[in-house]
């Protein structure tokens, strides 16, 4: 059952062909059986769980029951569970428990899902590898020494080891769609502003965007259905129709115009990647799209100017965990500074620290117009380079980070390095474009995403390339060894 | 060495919305603590802003009401500080594009004289919590209470145009009347609805050069600031002629110990890296929400007091004092309808009543003596039934809650006695018992008479109870008096 398709599963409880309580048992047994060598789940909520099975069988007998009805998924462990433990990766909140759902939960209960548990993440979503989880690393279940990516290395990880048929995730600077590459499965990111941020813990409040990760192209469309609405609640969300995204994922490819942006072949990529990308665009191209170089001029100028914004709206995002009203606070503190240094210096990791010290500097008196103010001059050139290419192309494509998986530790020492990861990715944070990756190839038995890119609110046309391009390969159908 | 205070100010001002500035929270005053504070006042995780309308509005109202430019674009900034009662370690507050742009506030002294005091702008911000020092804590523990937390304020910033404690307290109580009339704030100072910090430096007499100044903040009453601003003009003089410098700072005054202090220097002072809150879009005010604003706007303090001029001939003074605030103003107007005689109104509402209100620390909406009850009885007043001497028996009767004017007049059988027959025979009559005044009166010359009327007019007072009607009694003593001669 594990190896079906999210539609397929909806077909096949629609059919009941299987119940949803039966699915469920077999999704907890798996992650009971298999969570250790992954550790991809860090809470597992099973009693919860079988009781949101039984109802939404008693939802689907009754019929009419809505699409994704009795579907177990994953939720990242930064989105807000009404009763149960939201860490966000992090020892701060090792022991809260909201009391409240985040929009994107309340739509999939409201749809029927049912929610297996909560997905091992970086610690605030601030890591491109899952090592700064307060929970431990998660293993990549291509190459069990090789990191999963980050932040939703837990939620991609599960996906990719038939934990769940698909999970929530959140991408500031490509924490979906990076994740999704090394771990061989799909994610989409939307347009900012498609999925409410509300209940969803802020890291970067201008970039962090809320997408679903599974297997397929068509399985991101079915939880993009349900996962993006308006909410009133969250002042940034758009108030704009949903489309049906599994509606035009058929429309053929023909004659659709496909920018491939040159500075994202360069220097740093590695060859087995660029060859998977390249041999990707050509299966493209041979299914009637028509490819374009574009040039994004700004591209290189992503990596620091993303690592001024975001660290700069963490640093003030994560004041509020001050050890005064909920999660972690220091033993015996001696007095209100003591209590603050050091809840907050125990209570965060080396680097969630080293972001709010990095956000703290870039906007101190003196500082903010050179480092703040220029970011956000960089930050409208790079949007400005994406409405320019999108006058002339439909989705631009490319590869979505430079390598496959790395070895856990190998970039450790070096935050620059492992910032780097994103240098695909960031861009469209920055300008608040959509973005989605699909597995396209292997590199030394590692899986390889391909990155599409689309305009503002063109998540159809994406999921409709993505679609295309898995009905002529089989890379997402691929299962890392020892998976059956 | 003359010495020339200057003075400006920063006025806090917590509008009368019904919910938060950005959740659904009340905002009533004087509940359990944290009993008012929802999931969003907290900065629970994962919550959002959501901006209050209402609070919009009211801003810009004010804006209007001084005649201010209004921030058609303003951006809401992160002002960011740890301390307990901050609960996201950032005051939402707006700096670079506020809501109120320039504008101005005449105030009126007491030589007569009007004054401009600048506005550099007013923003819309979020209060915060308070910290809980006192009470059932756990030893060496402080609590926090943060139903305050989210409450909306506009800060109101005037430029330095205030020469005197005279003016700086005008322009204080000016603001009030302002916000008040307009009905953005309910004016109660004693829950905090309206707080001052006060920026104050000297310079010799005729420099203009402005000297160093200091920062007394968060002062509650009119009072408070009066005492906060004379100490420190006092101090930084001191200083100054001792050879000193004034250190730019913050302080504290203590209305109730009359204790000031300094709270930290400007080296000491917070970073506080400001920059535009990303969970709220700019704000952006449309034309038209301006220009209904516009229309809807109350009457102002200035124009009801020119309309109190025009409409019931009262004396500038008089009419300034009426129309300060909205519900002096509207007792005032209920009283000088209903009784038909506003010199009357304004008199017994400026005066008696005014006087037992300050007593007993009550507002003009809480009077014990509604406006229809007073308009009764100046009523009374008006048409002779009783003297200016009874109605303050009969005011001090309703106030205890003794009914309306007229069921006390009779209860008491404070009826003034206007019969010209039955006063024709009181004065005879006193006339007739006291042949020595009268022979003493005609002997006398003119200025000495004028005098001895007074001795004539409170032996018939007297013999009458104190309910001879005053006027008609010297009308008819004159007449006798003046037949004897």
């Amino acid at each position: 059952m594990h190896n079906y398709t999210i539609a397929e599963l909806v077909k096949g409880l629609q059919s009941k062909q299987f119940s949803s309580v039966e699915l469920t048992q077999h999704f907890l047994a798996r992650i009971s059986q298999f969570n250790d060598q992954y550790n991809a789940v860090i809470t597992v909520t099973a009693d919860q769980a079988l009781q949101a099975a039984q109802l939404a069988d008693q939802r689907l007998a009754m019929g009419s029951a809505p699409a994704l009805c009795g579907v177990p998924l994953l939720h990242k462990d930064i989105f807000c569970t009404k009763g149960v433990r939201t860490s966000c990766g992090s020892k701060m909140l090792d022991n809260f428990i909201p009391p409240y759902n985040a929009t994107v939960v309340e739509n999939f209960e409201q749809a029927g899902v049912v929610m297996l548990g909560k997905t091992n993440m970086d610690e605030f979503a601030m890591g491109s590898s899952n090592e700064t989880s307060f929970y431990g690393p998660v293993k990549n279940p291509w190459a069990t020494d090789c990191v999963p990516g980050g932040s939703s290395g837990g939620s991609a990880a599960a996906v990719a080891g038939r934990l769940a048929p698909g999970a929530t995730a959140t991408d500031t600077g490509g924490s979906i769609r990076q994740p999704a590459a090394l771990c061989g499965i799909s994610g989409l990111k939307p347009t900012y502003g498609r999925v409410s941020r509300w209940g969803m813990i802020a890291f970067a409040s201008s970039l962090d965007q809320a997408g679903p990760m599974a297997r397929t192209a068509e399985d991101c469309a079915l939880l993009l259905n349900c996962m993006a609405s308006f909410d009133d609640k969250d002042s940034t969300c758009v108030d704009r129709d949903v489309p049906d995204y599994s509606a035009s994922l058929n429309k053929s490819v023909k004659g659709l115009r496909i920018g491939v942006p040159k500075e994202y072949f360069s220097e740093g990529l590695h060859p087995g990647t660029e060859a998977a990308v390249k041999k990707a665009l050509a299966d493209l191209e041979a299914q009637g799209a028509e490819l374009v170089e574009i040039s994004l001029p700004n591209s290189d100028l992503s990596v620091p100017a993303y690592y001024v914004i975001a660290p700069a709206e963490a640093s003030a995002n994560l004041s509020r965990f001050d050890g005064v009203k909920y999660g972690y606070r220091c033993e015996n503190p001696k007095d209100l500074q003591d209590m603050y240094c050091r809840t907050r210096s125990e209570g965060f990791g080396e680097e969630v620290q080293r972001r709010i010290l990095i956000g703290t500097y870039c906007l101190s008196a003196g500082y903010y117009d050179a480092y703040y103010g220029k970011a956000q001059q960089v930050r409208k050139l790079i949007e400005q380079d994406f409405v320019n290419a999108f006058n002339d192309v439909d989705l631009i494509v490319g590869p979505t980070c430079p390598s496959p998986a790395f070895k856990f530790g190998s970039k450790g020492d070096d935050p620059v390095a492992m910032y780097l990861e994103d240098i695909y990715t960031i861009a469209t944070n920055l300008a608040g474009l959509p973005g989605m990756s699909v597995p396209c190839g292997m590199v030394e038995g590692k899986p390889v995403g391909l990155q599409i890119i689309g305009n503002y609110f063109d998540e159809a046309r994406m999921l409709n390339l993505a679609h295309q391009f898995q009905q002529v390969t089989d890379w997402h159908t691929q299962a890392p060894e020892g998976i059956s | 060495m003359n010495w020339e205070t200057v003075i400006g100010l920063e006025v806090h001002v917590q509008l009368a919305t019904k919910t938060k500035i950005f959740s659904a929270a009340s905002t009533s005053f004087g509940a359990e603590p944290n009993t008012q504070a929802c999931a969003i006042d907290l900065a629970m995780p994962g919550t959002l802003p959501v901006l209050n309308e209402q609070a919009v509005h009211y801003a810009i109202m004010f804006g209007l009401a001084i005649d201010a430019e209004i921030g058609k674009t303003s951006v809401f900034e992160r002002k960011n500080y740890f301390y307990p009662d901050l609960p996201k370690g950032y005051q939402t507050t707006q700096l670079e594009k506020p809501i109120v742009g320039r504008g101005a506030v005449a105030i009126q002294l007491a030589d007569g004289s009007t004054k401009s005091i600048r506005i550099h702008h007013a923003h819309l911000e979020e209060d915060a919590g308070k910290s809980v020092h006192e009470g059932d804590l756990p030893h060496g523990s402080s609590g926090v209470d943060l139903n305050r937390a989210g409450t909306p304020l506009i800060e109101i910033v005037s430029e330095p145009d205030m020469r005197s404690i005279e003016e700086a307290v005008a322009f204080a109580k000016k603001l009030h009347s302002i916000v008040t009339s307009i009905g953005i704030c309910d004016g109660e100072m004693s829950q905090g609805s309206m707080r001052f910090d006060v920026n104050v430096s000297v310079r010799p007499m005729g420099t203009t050069k402005l000297g160093t100044r200091t920062e007394t903040k968060n002062l509650n009453s009119f009072k408070f600031m009066e005492e906060a601003i004379e100490k420190e003009v006092e101090r930084q003089i001191d200083v100054i002629e001792d050879g000193g410098t004034i250190r730019q700072e913050t302080r504290l005054y203590n209305g109730d110990t009359k204790v000031a202090k300094a709270m930290r220097s400007k080296e000491e002072a917070n970073d506080y890296r400001y920059f535009p809150c990303p969970d709220l879009l700019p704000v952006i005010v449309s034309d038209e929400t301006i220009e209904a604003l516009r229309r809807a706007l109350p009457e102002l303090p200035d124009a009801r007091q020119a309309r109190f001029v025009e409409q019931y001939a009262l004396s500038t003074y008089d009419a300034g004092v009426l129309s300060s605030d909205a519900s002096t103003a509207s007792f005032f107007e209920t009283v000088a309808t209903h009784c038909g005689n506003p010199k009357l109104a304004a008199n017994w509402t400026m005066g008696e009543l005014s006087a037992a209100l300050n007593n007993a620390g009550l507002g003009f909406a809480d009077s014990p003596v509604s406006a229809d009850q007073l308009a009764g009885m100046v009523a009374r007043i008006a048409d002779n039934s009783i003297s200016g001497k009874m109605a303050k028996q009969v005011f001090e009767a309703m106030w205890q809650g003794g009914g309306n004017a007229d069921e006390i007049i009779d209860a008491k059988g404070l009826k003034q006695v206007t019969d010209s027959g039955a006063l024709e025979k009181i004065v005879t009559d006193v006339l007739d018992s006291n042949p020595t005044m009268v022979e003493d009166f005609i002997n006398s010359d003119e200025n000495k008479r004028k005098k001895k009327l007074g001795g004539f007019m409170g032996q018939i007072m007297k013999a009458s109870k104190g309910q001879a009607n005053p006027q008609q009694v010297n009308q008819i003593l004159l007449q006798k008096l003046n037949e004897l001669l």
